[in-house]
């Protein structure tokens, strides 16, 4: 019998404040077909939350494309893991810490790539890249240098700590973010083929196995807290952010990748969010087995902590392990060399029950089936968004050099540099391409080959027409893994929405998913891991306003041989400049009307699924044939500023040489799709592969020079430089 | 030519520097574990690669400086043998009193990865003989506290006997008098923040580094 007579009584009170609705109550009382006691609440409360459940997006997520050849795991397990050739695999996945990041900046961050870490090595990879997504609010808003400044330091902190290289991602600002901020994490790792561990425990009478860190009373509720809108109250919320230890994590990583080289392992699960709960629920459930655990030799940091505090803490740098019989010593021996703790606290069982003791009572028995089976699924109501109307008035630029100046220097296209000298991009000494290009590359150690990694999203062009955001975010990874010369393959994606619960923000949701799946089967890069992440809204700012629809993408592509990656930077004067791709002047949403017209308006462009992958297979020919000297993709604020980022990284100006235009600030900042800049010394073969092929090519111009000019317009680089440099070093020393 | 790399718990380049030595210098590498109380035989090369040893809690370097394997590499270094600490591993130098001063917070406060220019100021050691004096070189730094100090009598003894061995040309943290790497009194044990092993091929993004594992192999072999 499970011992109730100790624990308070379950009130209507006590139920409201574990998150569960009227219905998702009666819904436990019938799983267990008693009423639960404080322990089982608290467990039923943490599995059932949006965060663990996923019970507003499940029904669209399966919508999704998982497959292909390239698959080896799709989502389910704590990362998607795909063929790279050889006998080797790429492990990665993204995940959201935002709650925690906008009330605790520097831990929230921190944790956040711990967490992330953990979810890829967990399966037996070694991390060897992480990037990350972030989302600010209005850098006037009077907390944001303050996050900004925390958040970097956390992924820094921890990223440079663990020796893992960060070498990726993006950072974004919109007032949408102010009172809710987005920090998404990815991590990529490396594996063998034959040593991919996953989940599911199996064997009854196996030991089930803590290893790591201790369990402290940190994080309790955390993933509860993710699943809620942030209320006045969310400054008091700060004991409920985990805090990280890099350090320990170092140590596991290492540790557990010495067990792994052995066969000892039967399962194992790292403890992330709702932490001993949802491990011992995941590996028991996906092994169909029972799971008995005795509470009293889970190693803890505090005393008294009670079973409850035990199964709800969020305390970090954690994993649980079944391990195969009598393999108990060896793996001992392995932990106590890297100074970690390790205890036997349970073993698996065939009762299909989790079932927990401590101090020689039973203080949980929960039937694992319906703890899964009944969690809550909900089919919400959702309101398509109203497709924008044609942009009227498209204004003409008075002033091309003025306009680009102001563009470069804008918060969403000023040099990330003082992020990113912050992060340790390079130890591992695989380190081919770091932040500042279209993709991060990391040559997989010991070998010839390279994984190209990029994140990308266009929030507002997801505001303004979801499917069509859905669908451009795909394509701008697609395009950002061709531009380097690698061949796309997967995709992962970290979904950030606000309340599920308003059907103008579900109708953005089934929107964006809409337009993420077309693209994904249309480029074939299979969705392998994700998260979701839902409640981005804060009535903190006194809005009750949701952020941006962010679904934010990580994904990654294979270069079969490094020596043919490509660079943005221009290389040498003199080289002819060509544009692959059509440009209409599409100026809806483009950071040109926004930032020097003051308007978000219209609608985003429309992306070509078939001309994107004509134009990447043609764009990774010219690479893999060392046709071109450099490649950058078209992107936020259109050709111009493209150019010129190719410019400043080279070092080498351009001049433009191009037909009278209509309107050519449209021309120059408009942000249409499926389009990449080259440069090259063969000018005539270009066109002549181009001219096979049916793929559009403009000739733009010639580089050289210390200037960016064209008809109207001449820009000195120095200037250009310091109007890009300027936004961050400017409000950093402020 | 022989060498080690010791490891402590938190060292992260220890496999570059492992990659380094076996493949610039050419040696016979292996890991050398802090909790060992000897040293291999015959060692040409001891190597106190970089990292957070120890998370850098207490002090960067202060407590890997206490590990058993130490006292042993205190030892080889009074006998002559060559030894390298980079980044964490010149912290641990200067905690182990092989090397003189301490490294203190950058002076920027923030973590710094980037490629720094650096000076060579001493071409007569074991380790930069590859060099000429006077040559600028371009190594990559990654770290939250390079920032040398020392009091103005070492300093002066140090550049009065020409153990600085490398300056910036840009200081990056603050470095008293741009320190970048300085040797000992018997100029076979040098620290530098700066990662030489992060410029090795050309995939580095510079070769620059490649020269100071090559002319040891040449000393030593």
């Amino acid at each position: 019998m499970t011992d109730t007579a100790a624990a308070p009584a379950i009130t209507p009170q006590i139920v409201a404040e574990h998150g569960f609705s009227e219905d998702e109550y009666a819904n436990v009382l019938k799983a267990l077909g008693r009423e639960p006691n404080m322990v089982e609440l608290g467990i039923f409360s943490v599995m059932w939350s949006e965060h663990c459940s996923y019970k507003s997006s499940r029904l669209h997520l399966k919508k999704l494309p998982t497959e292909g050849p390239q698959v080896i795991c799709g989502p389910g397990e704590n990362a998607g893991v795909i063929d790279i050739g050889d006998g080797q695999a790429a492990i990665f996945k993204m995940e959201s810490h935002n709650h925690p990041s906008y009330i605790e900046p520097y831990q929230g961050a921190a944790t956040g790539v711990g967490g992330i870490l953990r979810d890829v090595f967990t399966m037996g990879a070694r991390p060897v890249a992480n990037l990350n997504a972030l989302r600010f609010g209005s850098p006037d808003h009077r907390r944001m240098k303050h996050l900004v400044k925390g958040v970097v330091a956390g992924i820094g902190g921890y990223g440079n700590c663990v020796g893992v290289p960060t070498v990726g991602g993006e950072t974004n600002f919109h007032p949408a973010y102010d009172g809710n901020i987005l920090v998404n994490a990815m991590t990529v790792g490396v594996a063998d083929q034959d040593k991919i561990f996953y989940s599911a425990a199996s064997g009854v009478g196996n030991s089930i196995v803590y290893v790591g860190a201790k369990t402290g009373r940190d994080g309790i509720h955390g993933a509860t807290m993710a699943s809620t809108e942030f209320a006045e109250d969310s400054e008091e919320k700060r004991p409920t952010v985990q805090v990280g230890d890099p350090f320990t994590e170092k140590l596991l990583i290492e540790a557990c990748l010495e067990l792994m080289a052995t066969d000892a392992i039967v399962a194992i699960q790292d403890m992330g969010a709702a932490g001993l709960t949802s491990s011992s629920v995941e590996m028991a459930s996906n092994g169909g087995v029972g799971i008995r655990l005795n509470m009293d030799a889970v190693p803890q940091r505090e005393t008294g902590m009670s079973a409850y505090e035990m199964m709800l803490s969020e305390s970090q740098e954690r994993m649980l392990m079944v391990l195969k019989p009598g393999r108990e010593a060896e793996a001992e021996a392995i932990f106590r060399k890297w100074e970690l703790d390790f205890a036997v606290i349970g073993e698996v069982t065939d009762t299909g029950r989790m079932v927990l003791d401590h101090h020689g009572k039973t203080v949980c028995d929960i039937p694992l089936g319906p703890l899964a089976d009944d969690a809550p699924l909900y089919d919400r109501p959702h309101v398509p968004t109203q497709p924008p109307e044609e942009l009227h008035n498209v204004p003409m630029s008075k002033d091309i050099g003025a306009d680009l100046l102001t563009l470069m220097a804008c918060p969403d296209l000023a040099s990330r540099r003082w992020i990113w000298q912050q992060y340790d991009s390079q130890v591992g000494g695989d380190t081919a391409q770091r932040s500042g290009g279209d993709a991060a590359v990391v040559r997989v150690h010991g070998t010839g080959k390279a994984l190209a990694m990029t994140t990308d999203c266009t929030p507002r062009y997801c505001f303004a027409d979801p499917e069509e955001g859905g669908k451009q975010a795909i394509a701008e990874a697609h395009r950002n893994l061709c531009a380097v010369g690698a061949r796309p393959l997967a995709v992962t994606n970290c979904l950030n929405f606000g309340s599920p619960q308003n059907p103008k923000i579900m109708g953005q949701i089934v929107g964006c998913l809409k337009g993420m799946s077309d693209a994904c089967i249309a480029l074939d890069m299979p969705i392998v891991s994700g998260n979701v992440s839902l409640y981005n809204e804060s009535k903190a700012t006194g809005g009750g306003s949701a952020i941006l629809p962010t679904p934010a993408i990580g994904a990654v592509g294979l270069l079969d041989n490094i020596e043919h990656m490509a660079t943005i930077a221009f290389k040498e004067a003199g080289e002819a400049i060509f544009m692959i791709g059509y440009g209409a002047g599409h100026v809806g949403q483009s950071l040109w009307l926004r930032e020097c017209h003051g308007r978000e308006e219209g609608p985003p462009p429309k992306v070509d699924l078939d001309v994107e992958l004509r134009h990447g297979a043609f764009v990774r020919a010219l690479v893999a044939a060392g046709k071109v000297s450099a490649v950058h993709d078209i992107a936020d604020g259109g050709a111009l500023v493209a150019l010129t980022e190719m410019a400043l990284a080279g070092g080498i100006g351009a001049r433009l040489d191009m037909p009278q235009l209509d309107n050519p600030g449209a021309a120059l900042f408009g942000e249409d799709q499926g389009r990449y800049l080259i440069t090259t010394s063969d000018a005539a073969t270009i066109t002549q592969m181009a001219e096979e092929a049916g793929i559009f090519l403009l000739a733009l111009g010639t580089t050289g020079g210390e200037t960016v000019g064209g008809t109207g317009f001449d820009v000195a680089l120095e200037t250009l430089k310091d109007a890009n440099e300027r936004f961050f070093r400017d409000w950093m020393d402020s | 030519m022989k060498a080690a790399v010791v490891q402590f718990p938190g060292s992260n380049c220890d496999r570059d520097m492992f990659v380094a030595v076996r493949d610039a210098c050419g040696a016979d590498t292996q890991f050398v574990w802090h909790g060992d109380t000897d040293l291999p035989g015959g060692l040409d090369l001891i190597a106190i690669p970089g990292g957070f040893s120890y998370g850098d809690y207490l002090r960067s370097g202060a407590m890997a400086a206490r590990s058993p394997v130490m006292q042993a590499v205190v030892k080889a270094a009074a006998r002559g043998v060559p030894v390298l600490g980079v980044c964490n591993g010149f912290q641990i130098l200067t905690e182990a009193g092989l090397l003189p001063g301490a490294l203190m917070r950058n002076s920027g406060i923030d973590f710094i990865c980037r490629d720094a220019l650096l000076t060579v100021e001493n071409a007569d050691t074991p380790f930069t003989r590859g060099y000429a004096a006077g040559d600028r070189i371009t190594i990559p730094v990654a770290h939250h506290d390079g920032n040398y100090f020392a009091d103005d009598d070492t300093l002066d003894r140090l550049e009065g006997e020409g153990r600085v061995a490398f300056r910036y040309t840009d200081n990056v943290n603050g470095s008293v008098r741009g320190i970048a790497g300085i040797v000992n009194e018997g100029g076979n044990v040098l620290g530098m923040m700066p990662h030489p092993e992060r410029a090795i091929v050309p995939l580095h993004g510079g070769t620059d580094g490649r020269a100071l594992f090559a002319c040891l192999a040449r000393t030593l072999a």
